[in-house]
């Protein structure tokens, strides 16, 4: 790790000033389960690290009749107790469903939500050095002709080949959640899925955030009791899943009213499934079988990880029955 | 008198009960001090400049920066220009700085430019590793072909496991200190090791003096598994460059490189052909087996078929690939997992072929092993153990998405001790000192030292001081081959029977009765079955007179005292979810044989701990590398993936102790239960889905792959 400056601004409008604009040159930090590691390898270099834990506004969840608000530095672990207290989890179960799937007291009693949100790939040629596009001297990448059964089989026509790692972005997107975020140019609103891009040159972040702002916070506007997260997840403790399908629904007299479907560790964004196929049907298993297969259609896997198709269906599968049954 | 052999258990107190670890505590506090713990007044540390490729030439290396860096005290070269490196994180040169911060940040300084040549890194396809590939000779047994063209029923069977490595907790490094003592060099070397006695030879050999002037202390250490016999390039470097500085230096490998270069498993594959006659029994073998270690190619003993070595008729061949990665070491029953896994997947798929109970089957073919009644008598427990008989159903008759299957292993080992010796000191206070150039690798050393002693002077086990992990304390072989307790304990209760014989001679005219007739015995010195009379221990040890009886013991081999060889039987329940892969493992029941146990509760945790591994090897560890850079993909806990305590399922361990087995004496229990619960649960998952996961880990591409084919 390098030696950096360290600030801990105590409002938003002094972190944001604090930070360049010069991608790269500044880091803000949470909880630092991702942001310190990324140093401790080189991977990223910052000159400065501001840390957002001293603003406390930034750490309040505030739960509404059917608005959840969720400061970008509350923990998991918080976010998961505030369930506890005010029930919010029986209003967005597929919230729930992905914050209880992170599997590490140590990850959920540090990491925060904003920080989860916007962590970097896990993808190993990234993270042993070989760039966020794993290209080789020649630009080529390393991944179609390397290991690459944990990477994406969506999004992937692109030099991007990794997969995004976020947790929580699959349910917020489902969940129709927006994201705030704060620059020197002002306050703007953005839905959850237009945090993230597929980068297309090297030195090209995965998020659409300006070097200068800061994601402040995520608000859910409208309760969706009827919605799930299901994450194909090999170990019972921590383990990034191999696929994840967050799935929120709206239903009329036994049929689909509205329908929102978005994936997890298929693509270099987390991935939301049209679902305007299923509006007006009514949900059996036949159907839901049948949008699973659909929404997989376009998939693009590589040599050897086509499974995760035949996965991220299962997922769909089984996040709609558990929101059809409500757990 | 006390007799050398071992007490009737009937007559025990604490030999062969379950004794929890003395030095538990310190290790949960963490008041055990671990190599990685020692840090000296003035000490620096060392961190490497490595090579990022799995095959590169230096072509030019540029020291001057690191050198140029504050806190920088010595740079040392090792791989100069030319040099051709063979593995990814081959070490280029070393830094010796002030902190573990400006050592690591001078050893990216150092400027390297590769040649970068093609590497080998396919340790799975024959193929693809062309000439790295060495197509070993042909085994053949007359009659082998008119054997297998009469046999009822040939099955088919393709199956291997990938390249594990040790990845200690503890990683390998030593901390040397070089010191000028009354006008000679005296080296202090902390070292994480599994063989203390042994290893200073290296240290000193490192720096140019006398293997006399290296004092190697290791008092703790957080794993070995067979990775840790010797002082590697690592310790040398830390001796070498505590000599030029003058100060004392630390060399604990990162992470990274223990995964990448401190030991790996090989891997083996093979395509089997078991033929059978129409009652089960199996009449002939062939294999087609390949593997890697890394450099140093792979697929050594034990070999083809495994335990049912007798079967009659065989045809073998075996093909090691060398490949750009690290070397093998011995790793918890070298290659014995792996020959195990192929043996008994390629049985259980005959058993199948035909139709039979797996049970049955083996149970049938058990004159072609070498303990045919200990597995016959193990393999009734075990399936009692996990409900063979309620639960089994034949291979493929299951149609649901979660599917639950059987399996079962059989293996086999030696566990003869190596040679101990064990100083003990009795003072005349009563108080028991033990001194042994041991380490506790993971034996419970410490623990079955302690029982051993406390048993013979009748003490409490408090009363027993025990001294290990020190080369100035008397010899003692490197714990592997699962041969440390056979040893410790039978010089320990050597050594302890002389000192308490003296001592009973030495009391016995004042308690009026020869000494033949004395014990000690809970805490007493008396007449041997009497409850009356005698004295307190101490008291009685006050009568030895001024100086302390320091006694020699050594090894027992045979007589009752010790023994080797064991055969053990492992049962696996597993449940599979058909669409997503996933396997959850149920129940593992583990049934071994090891002789006469010192410490029963010790014994058990060593059998867990080999089934959790097992768990680990089956489901989720694999070291993975890029075919293009030859670099390690996963150097890391993150995705070189270890089963976490919710995956493991329930342990069910069952040690044989009828008199049958303890009058063997003891035997090494390291090794034999690591054995088998690859090859168990593979089974096990075969039963369910009715196909063959090609290859462990069986990791839910895998098995998905399996479903289809």
């Amino acid at each position: 790790m390098n030696a950096f400056e360290y600030a801990r601004p105590a409002t938003v409008a002094e972190a944001v000033g604090l930070l360049s604009k010069q991608e790269g040159e500044t880091a803000p930090l949470a909880g630092g389960t991702d942001l310190l590691s990324l140093m401790k390898d080189f991977l990223v270099e910052p000159k400065r690290v501001v840390s957002l834990m001293g603003i406390e506004p930034l750490a309040e969840i505030a739960v509404g009749a059917s608005e959840l608000r969720i400061g970008a530095t509350v923990t998991l672990d918080a976010l998961l107790q505030a369930g506890f207290l005010n029930q919010w989890g029986a209003k967005w179960p597929a919230l729930w469903h992905a914050a209880a799937g992170i599997k590490s007291p140590q990850l959920r009693a540090m990491g925060t939500v904003g920080g989860e949100l916007l962590q970097r790939p896990r993808c190993w040629y990234f993270r042993r050095g070989h760039g966020l596009l794993a290209q080789d001297a020649k630009g080529e990448s390393l991944v179609p002709r390397g290991d690459h059964r944990y990477h994406a089989i969506f999004g992937n026509a692109g030099p991007a080949k990794f997969v995004h790692p976020s947790s929580l972005a699959p349910a917020l997107i489902a969940l129709g959640a927006e994201a705030e975020l704060v620059s020197p140019r002002g306050v703007r609103t953005v839905k959850v899925e237009e945090l993230y891009r597929a980068p297309q040159a090297a030195g090209e972040r995965e998020t659409t955030l300006a070097a200068d702002e800061l994601l402040t916070a995520v608000v859910l506007k409208k309760v969706a009791p009827k919605s799930a997260t299901y994450e194909v997840r090999p170990r019972q403790g921590l383990d990034w899943p191999l696929v994840a399908a967050s799935v929120a629904l709206e239903l009329d007299g036994g049929k689909v009213k509205a329908a929102r479907v978005a994936l997890g560790h298929v693509a270099p964004t987390p991935w939301p499934v049209d679902a305007a196929a299923l509006v007006g049907k009514p949900l059996d298993e036949a159907a839901i079988g049948a949008f699973a297969v659909a929404a997989l259609q376009g998939a693009t896997p590589l040599a050897k990880n086509a499974y995760k198709v035949e996965l991220a269906q299962v997922a769909i599968r089984r996040a709609f029955a558990a929101a059809l049954k409500g757990i | 008198m006390v007799d050398l052999a071992w007490p009737d258990p009937n007559d025990c107190s604490i030999l062969g009960k379950r004794t929890p670890r003395i030095d538990g505590p310190d290790k949960t506090t963490g008041r055990a001090k671990y190599t990685y713990d020692i840090n000296r007044p003035r000490m620096l540390w060392a961190k490497f400049a490595t090579c990022p490729y799995g095959r590169a030439k230096v072509a030019t290396l540029d020291t001057s920066a690191a050198e140029a860096m504050p806190g920088v005290v010595a740079v040392e070269v090792i791989a100069p220009v030319g040099t051709e490196c063979k593995v990814h994180f081959q070490e280029v040169a070393c830094v010796a700085a002030e902190s573990e911060e400006v050592a690591r940040e001078a050893a990216r300084r150092i400027k390297v430019t590769w040649e970068v040549l093609e590497p080998c890194v396919s340790d799975d396809d024959v193929e693809m590793a062309g000439n790295k590939a060495k197509k070993g000779k042909e085994q053949l047994t007359d009659g082998f072909d008119a054997a297998l063209a009469g046999a009822a029923v040939v099955s088919e069977t393709e199956v291997g496991c990938s390249i594990l490595t040790h990845c200690c907790l503890e990683s390998h490094g030593s901390m040397v200190e070089v010191a000028e003592q009354d006008g000679k060099t005296a080296v202090t070397a902390w070292s994480s090791t599994q063989a203390v006695s042994g290893v200073g030879g290296e240290f000193a050999s490192a720096i140019g003096v006398e293997g006399s002037q290296v004092h190697v202390i290791c008092q703790h250490m957080g794993g070995g598994f067979g990775s840790k016999f010797g002082a590697d390039l690592w310790g040398a470097l830390a001796a070498r460059l505590a000599k030029k500085t003058g100060r004392p230096v630390k060399v604990m490998l990162e992470r990274d490189m223990e995964i990448a270069l401190a030991g790996s498993r090989p891997s083996a594959f093979a395509t089997m052909r078991v033929g059978v006659k129409d009652d089960g029994e199996i009449v002939a073998w062939e294999s087609a087996a390949w593997g890697s270690g890394g450099n140093t190619g792979g697929m050594g003993a034990p070999g083809l078929p495994y335990v049912f070595g007798n079967i009659p008729h065989k045809k073998t061949q075996t093909t090691p690939i060398f490949t750009n990665s690290g070397n093998a070491r011995a790793w918890r029953a070298p290659n014995h997992p792996q020959m195990c896994l192929l043996t008994m997947a390629a049985l259980s798929d005959a058993a199948a072929e035909l139709g039979m109970d797996e049970l049955e089957f083996f149970r049938k073919n058990l004159g072609l092993t070498a303990r045919a009644d200990v597995y016959r008598e193990e393999l009734a427990i075990a399936a009692e153990r996990i409900g063979w008989a309620k639960k089994w159903i034949p291979r493929g008759e299951q149609k649901g998405v979660v599917r639950r299957g059987l399996g079962l292993a059989m293996h086999t080992w030696g566990g003869g001790p190596h040679t101990s010796n064990v100083q003990c000191t009795l003072h005349p206070d009563g108080a028991v000192e033990i001194r042994c150039g041991t380490q506790d690798l993971g034996v419970g050393a410490r623990t079955a030292i302690a029982v051993v002693a406390a048993e013979t002077f009748g003490l409490p086990l408090e009363k027993i001081t025990v001294l290990i992990g020190d080369n100035r304390y008397p010899q003692s072989d490197g714990s592997g081959g699962s041969t440390t307790i056979g040893a410790i304990s039978t010089a320990t209760r050597d050594a302890c029977v002389k000192a308490v014989n003296q001592m009973l001679a030495a009391v016995a005219p004042e308690l009026n009765a020869p000494a033949e007739q004395l014990v000690a015995k809970e805490g007493m010195v008396r007449a041997a079955g009497s409850t009356a009379g005698g004295l307190p221990f101490a008291d009685a040890c006050r009568r030895i007179g001024a100086q302390p009886i320091v006694t020699m013991g050594t090894t027992q081999r045979g007589n009752g005292m010790s023994s080797s060889q064991v055969g053990g039987v492992q049962m696996a329940e597993v449940e599979v979810d058909c669409e997503t892969g996933i396997i959850r493992v149920v129940k593992m029941v583990a049934v071994q044989d090891v002789g006469r146990i010192i410490d029963l509760l010790t014994t058990e945790s060593q059998v867990r701990g080999a089934l959790i591994m097992g768990v680990c090897a089956a489901l989720y560890e694999e070291r993975v590398m890029d075919p293009t850079t030859g670099a390690l993909l996963n150097p890391d806990l993150e995705f070189y993936k270890l089963a976490g305590i919710a995956d493991v399922g329930e342990l069910d361990v069952h040690m044989m102790q009828t008199d049958e087995h303890l009058k063997r004496g003891v035997i090494g229990i390291g090794e034999p239960p690591a054995i088998s619960p690859m090859a168990a649960i593979s089974n096990a998952v075969a039963n369910a889905i009715g196909a063959r996961v090609k290859r462990c880990p069986m990791t839910p591409d895998r098995v998905l792959a399996a479903l289809k084919a």
